[in-house]
């Protein structure tokens, strides 16, 4: 099974769930956790894993062969993100604006460009202490493209190579967090009962709609910000499944690095209590709730 | 003394980490700029989750469409089911026919709007089709003009929304002599967050103490350092973790980068957000106000007193 965990807001607590319910998980099942918040991947700070691979993630670039190129411009035509240009009578190459689709190559009609993979971040791989398979990708420092690396990290792990997959998501709503969540089983949305936490949950909604995958909350830091979530949800049809409570302890704990589950041991039952109604949930025949 | 101002100056708020206080600070400074001799045009950069209009009051003057991207259609009429558009697809987004009667598809969410499958379709078969990918507006509070917008869930182009509404913001600067132009920034450090420093005077990074928060932060610190963009640093939530805290004050002196206040924990944030008020109106004279306070008129000297910046 395969869990996404995603909230829209940054800072909701994903990576605290995410982390929580693979250790909680760990001893009873088998489990893979891949960090897909490769623009700021924190998920190894609490799950402290030793890492024994690192390869480089990459973009397939164009490289045109000045001998054979007519500068014709047809992969100019065919580029649909402008990544290439005329440049007097050369052909340049935007390497930030190319998303690696392959098509200027595929159309030149010299066959005058060749694909070379360019590093745009790095894929780690490893385990914990725990025993969870664990992988992370990590964006490289001015590149602008987080999806491929969310790919290239997924494509690393096999889905039945454990009982349980989590996915840590990146913050939002929009292209890497659709590469995190688009084949979840579930999806887990943490939000926090503010203003902010509350607006960006609807979009999360309208993602997890349009994927059409069963979704549940946690509402963190309750009684931080006094917003309900409860109607909200009700007319999405999708349950809560935890609250946990506004503690200074458990931020103090977060801070130094400590799982929740460490800080307070008692979660470890709730989070398993969340794993078994999520599993019951999805071995339900359709159109009974 | 601000009669002739050659240019926009543009403060671009940033964190790394999400969830810091990026927009809690910006309604604030929005707050205490239009309390200032200086007037500014503000702009919610975080196109995806934006709620800075949520405290600002925002009332929408115009709306307008934002449709950047576009997605394949295999009309199935066309399809003979030769399976070339799988093929040469290589973000995973064409589906094949499960049974005979079927042709292929495209999988709209994961189509990035390439065309190579229209290139290559030998029956013509494919077209691409325009999405609608947001709104963006342009809004009036009562502490200046803002521009923001919001991104449909699970659409795509962020970067370039980001830069549209910029581009507006600016422009209205410019026409109506206002000297200083706000960015409230998404987190992270990529597309958005590129689009959004670009051009940028000045980055003041929002930094939270503990292993999470100083991990992110040196990241944006390297993201700025790449782009050339100098930088503040503020502290929010600073005595939450006063070891993190201190971290971040020894991140700071080895990058250069001066840290221009400290922001308590104080229940007066979350109060504010739910009365949809910047916290400096909301509470002016609690500990995050004040902290705050200090904050913009460190800012002010950086951006407007002539030697404080670019060093």
């Amino acid at each position: 099974m395969k869990i996404a965990v995603a909230s829209g807001k940054g800072g909701t607590g994903k990576t605290m769930v995410a982390t929580s319910l693979a250790a909680s998980l760990a001893p009873r099942l088998s489990v893979q956790f891949l960090d897909c918040d490769v623009e700021a991947p924190n998920a190894h700070l609490f799950l402290k894993p030793v890492i024994n691979q690192v390869t480089p993630a990459v973009i397939q670039l164009p490289e045109i062969d000045k001998a054979r190129c007519t500068v014709c411009g047809r992969c100019i035509q065919v580029c649909a993100y402008n990544a290439l240009a005329k440049i007097g009578e050369n052909i340049l190459v935007f390497p930030q604006l190319c998303h690696g689709c392959g098509s200027c190559t595929r159309q030149c009609p010299e066959k005058a460009i060749i694909e070379v993979p360019k590093q745009i971040g790095t894929i780690s791989l490893g385990k914990t202490a725990g025993d969870i398979s664990y992988g992370m990708g990590e964006l490289s420092i001015s590149e602008p493209m987080p999806t491929p690396i969310i790919n290239q990290l997924k494509a690393s792990f096999s889905d039945d190579g454990a009982d349980l997959t989590i996915l840590d998501s990146p913050p939002g709503a929009s292209c890497s967090v659709v590469a995190t969540v688009h084949d979840a089983d579930f999806v887990l949305l943490v939000t926090e009962p503010t203003p902010f936490g509350l607006h960006d949950l609807k979009q999360m909604l309208g993602v997890v709609a349009q994927t059409g995958t069963p979704a549940g909350v946690i509402v963190n830091r309750e009684g931080i910000g006094g917003t309900p979530v409860e109607n909200l949800l009700f007319e999405h049809d999708i349950p809560i499944l935890l609250t946990i409570p506004f503690r200074i302890e458990i931020a103090e704990g977060l801070a130094a690095g400590e799982l929740l589950t460490d800080i307070l041991p008692e979660y470890k039952t709730r989070f398993i209590d969340i794993f078994n109604v999520i599993q019951n949930k999805l071995k339900q025949p359709e159109g009974t709730k | 003394m601000i009669d002739k101002i050659p240019q926009v100056k543009q403060l671009v708020i940033l964190s790394g980490k999400g969830g810091t206080g990026k927009t809690t600070l910006s309604a604030a400074l929005m707050h205490l700029l239009s309390e200032s001799p200086f007037e500014g045009v503000f702009v919610d950069a975080d196109v995806d989750a934006a709620n800075l209009a949520l405290v600002t009051g925002a009332q929408i003057l115009e709306t307008h469409l934002f449709a950047s991207s576009q997605s394949a259609f295999i009309d199935p009429g066309l399809c003979i089911a030769c399976g070339i558009c799988e093929q040469v697809c290589r973000f995973g987004a064409i589906l094949p026919p499960i049974t005979e009667q079927e042709v292929y598809q495209v999988k709209d969410l994961l189509c990035e709007g390439c065309a190579a499958c229209v290139h290559t379709c030998p029956e013509s078969a494919i077209e691409m089709v325009q999405q609608e990918d947001g709104e963006w507006y342009h809004s009036l509070t009562p502490y200046g003009h803002q521009f923001h917008a919001e991104l449909f869930p699970a659409a795509e182009n962020t970067g370039k929304l980001v830069t549209t509404i910029k581009q507006h913001a600016k422009l209205y600067a410019e026409d109506h002599h206002i000297p200083l132009m706000l960015v409230d920034g998404p987190p992270g450090i990529g597309c958005p967050v590129i689009s959004a420093s670009a051009g940028a005077d000045l980055a003041l990074l929002v930094a939270e103490p503990g292993v999470s928060g100083i991990h992110d932060l040196e990241r944006i610190i390297k993201t700025l350092q790449h782009f050339r963009i100098p930088a503040l640093i503020c502290v929010n939530k600073a005595d939450l973790y006063e070891r993190g805290t201190q971290d971040i004050r020894v991140l700071a002196e080895a990058y250069g980068y001066p840290i221009v206040g400290e922001i308590p924990f104080d229940e007066s944030i979350p109060h504010a957000m739910v009365q949809a008020q910047p916290v400096t109106l909301f509470k002016p004279h609690s500990k995050a106000s004040i902290a705050i306070r200090r904050i913009w008129k460190n800012i002010r000297d950086a951006l407007f007193t002539k030697g404080a910046t670019d060093d």
